[in-house]
């Protein structure tokens, strides 16, 4: 069987059984649509909450980020676990116990003012949309490498099967989507990981293999690619070289940001009691964890490949020859069809410059004649380690599902927001609940549209807007829950006027780095040499935090005290007892 | 409804645990993954140090460890203060 089929067979088959499940679990109230009528056991949920938290980011691209910036890059893996602690403490069990739908919800009662929802139904909107659309470009880029159709296919495709059973399932389809989805993307991403592990060095665990010894050599693997790179004139794997400040920013822009995404607060919501919302953060963490242990080991090991197939005798012997890529053999015999597969994608560059015949992969940019994509190493790791044609099928359906179950779960979030928060919170007070689905799945499909629209002509910025919607979710929604919960001193007043502040500047600070509304060219400033001491924009989502809560605390206290029935409010939160259903009606 | 002074504790015993678990997880994720990563370069880790090791997957198991505890502590402070559901 070729590849094509192999690839069709697989992905078919788990896309058959998502949309299985989310007709045999098709919501049939406003209560299971938004949060699955709440009887979710929290091990699932911490299931499901792993596969919608765990996106094309981290399935397709992140090792590859770790496996080019090595060290520095651990901001990554610190900042998208971390920020389960802070929702776990900080954030879930309270907003279980208020036992509403939405995060917009939550603020514009804790903060009794219907401009404070509204403020938060911006942030919400702007940040869930940017996600998606990212999510939409990787589901087209993934649909057209292994399907072999053109990208904009891809992309229908893709947006077709979200809207089918996003749209008919609602959050209880989703749940139930997102377990299956989860343990297709968690094999097709340990699979892999594990044999390469085996071949390089000789222990199963991927984690573990990690820190031991690479059978070639008889040194610590790490050891043997630190000195690769650094042979090769690479920057080191092992040593730090961003600086400490802008370190610690990025690692505190993720976790914050990971705690402020309403599509992951809103989990939390759809578990039985207050109890389970923090066991539940826990075992989204142990499903997160999985993989996150993994990738590491992945990033270092594909690197490693990466660099023994252009060096096929050692660096400072022969490199890898034109001749022998096109090929698709090297000198000792070994099938590097992968080159040329990827090659034709454009996402993998070779270029002849000295005109050797020979393609030199060196850290000096003159020289170096390999430029290799990022977001290809985790799909062509499999193929780079000649692995069976049906491991290369399943990571294609892992990515998949990775890309498909954060764009359901951001839908979800948005359309929400919309027919909840805006239809019936404000412009519509009365309508059915009947109405109120309605409403919630044609916003459902709005969203969809748009942003298959923006993933068909990408202005350009899908690394950028996951970094824009981090900052926005950490700067805006994060610091106005959390005092929500924490303070009671806090005010309508100071709240609406620091999300405001730490949107606006989160904003301002992004587009004067990456240029206004995304437009090329007009940035004032590059990440590489930053406005503020070294802080990049994708950090900077921690500053707009700080300004958040200063604003909000100042002018809190130079306004009134909340209400009474607001700081009763506050204390019914802070107290597992007496949740009970949700009552969102 | 629990009355006021036994919720007053509750919260405060909550807040409590909430400060040390946090520091805690500041001390693993920005302490020993990042800030104090030259003290610790002296201890090896397959071929590398006990910094790069706690950057890349020690932080991630010490955050597990801190929600599963924070998870049963509350089991037990909800029940000593009477106000689980």
């Amino acid at each position: 069987m070729d590849q094509y089929t192999l690839n069709l067979l697989i992905v078919g088959a788990t896309f058959a059984l998502y949309i299985g499940i989310a007709i045999w679990a098709r919501a049939g109230s406003t209560s299971e649509f938004y949060a699955a009528g709440r009887g979710v056991h929290p091990v699932m949920n911490g299931m499901a909450t792993g596969a919608d938290w765990m996106s094309a980011a981290s399935f397709i691209s992140m090792a590859g980020i770790i496996a080019f910036g090595g060290y520095d890059t651990s901001a990554y893996l610190m900042g998208w676990t971390g920020g389960y602690v802070l929702l776990a403490m900080l954030l879930a069990p309270y907003l279980r116990k208020f036992g509403k739908f939405t995060v917009p919800e939550f603020i514009g009662d804790r903060f009794y003012s219907p401009t404070a929802r509204l403020v938060a139904v911006i942030c919400l909107i702007v940040a869930s949309v940017t996600y998606v659309i990212g999510q939409m470009t990787g589901v087209g880029v993934a649909f057209s490498r292994f399907l072999e159709v053109d990208k904009e296919t891809g992309l229908y495709i893709g947006a077709a099967i979200v809207f089918m059973y996003a749209v008919l399932g609602g959050m209880k389809g989703i749940t139930y989507t997102q377990v299956a989805q989860y343990v297709v993307l968690i094999v097709a991403y340990t699979i892999p990981a594990v044999f390469i592990s085996l071949q390089l060095t000789g222990n199963p665990i991927p984690g573990l293999g990690l820190f031991s010894t690479d059978v070639s050599t008889g040194q610590p693997l790490l050891a043997t690619l630190e000195g690769l790179v650094t042979d090769l004139g690479f920057k080191s794997y092992l040593s730090q070289s961003d600086t400490t400040l802008n370190m610690v920013l990025f690692t505190a822009s993720l976790m914050i940001g990971t705690a402020g995404l309403p599509h992951v607060i809103v989990r939390f919501f759809t578990v039985p009691k207050v109890a389970d919302a923090r066991s539940s953060a826990g075992w989204a963490l142990v499903f997160i964890a999985l993989l996150y242990l993994t990738a590491p080991a992945v990033a270092a090991m594909a690197r490693l490949n990466l660099i023994n197939t252009f060096y096929p005798n050692g660096v400072g012997e022969a490199t890898l020859s034109l001749a022998e890529i096109e090929a698709g053999t090297d000198a000792k015999g070994q099938d590097i069809n992968w080159v040329n597969n990827w090659a034709k994608t454009g996402l993998l560059k070779f270029d002849d410059k000295n005109g050797d015949g020979m393609i030199q992969y060196v850290g000096d940019k003159d020289a170096n004649e390999l430029t290799v994509n990022n977001d290809i190493m985790v799909l062509a790791n499999p193929e780079i380690a000649n692995l069976p044609g049906w491991v290369i099928a399943l990571v294609a359906a892992g990515g998949l599902a990775a890309a498909l179950s954060t764009a359901a779960g951001l839908l979800l979030a948005i359309s929400s927001a919309i027919s909840h928060d805006l239809i019936k919170g404000a412009i519509n007070p009365g309508i059915s609940e009947k109405g109120e689905l309605m409403a919630a799945r044609v916003s459902m499909g709005v969203a969809i549209a748009v942003a298959t629209y923006l993933g068909l002509n990408p202005p350009g910025f899908a690394a950028q807007t996951v970094a824009l919607a981090f900052g926005l979710a950490a700067a805006s929604l994060f610091p106005a829950i959390l005092m929500g919960i924490f303070s009671k001193r806090i005010n309508n007043k100071g709240a609406v006027a620091g999300m405001l502040a730490g949107l606006i500047v989160t904003v301002v600070y992004i587009f004067l780095h990456k240029g206004w509304f995304f437009i090329p060219d007009t940035n004032s400033f590059t990440d590489a040499d930053p406005l503020l001491l070294s802080i990049k924009s994708t950090s900077f989502g921690s500053v707009g935090a700080i300004i958040n809560f200063i604003v909000a605390y100042v002018v809190s206290n130079a306004t009134e005290d909340t209400p009474q029935e607001i700081q009763d409010l506050v204390e019914s939160i802070r107290i597992p007892k007496g949740a009970g259903a949700a009552t969102g009606h | 409804m629990a009355d006021k002074s036994s919720s007053n504790a509750y919260w405060a015993a909550n807040i409590r645990l909430i400060r040390i678990l946090l520091v805690i997880w500041a001390v693993a994720s920005f302490g020993c993954g990042i800030l104090l990563r030259p003290m610790l370069s002296g201890i090896g880790v397959g071929g590398t140090d006990l910094g790069f090791w706690f950057a890349q997957q020690g932080s991630i198991l010490v955050f597990l460890v801190l929600i599963f505890v924070y998870a049963a502590r509350m089991n037990k402070l909800d029940r000593e203060h009477g106000v689980e559901e």
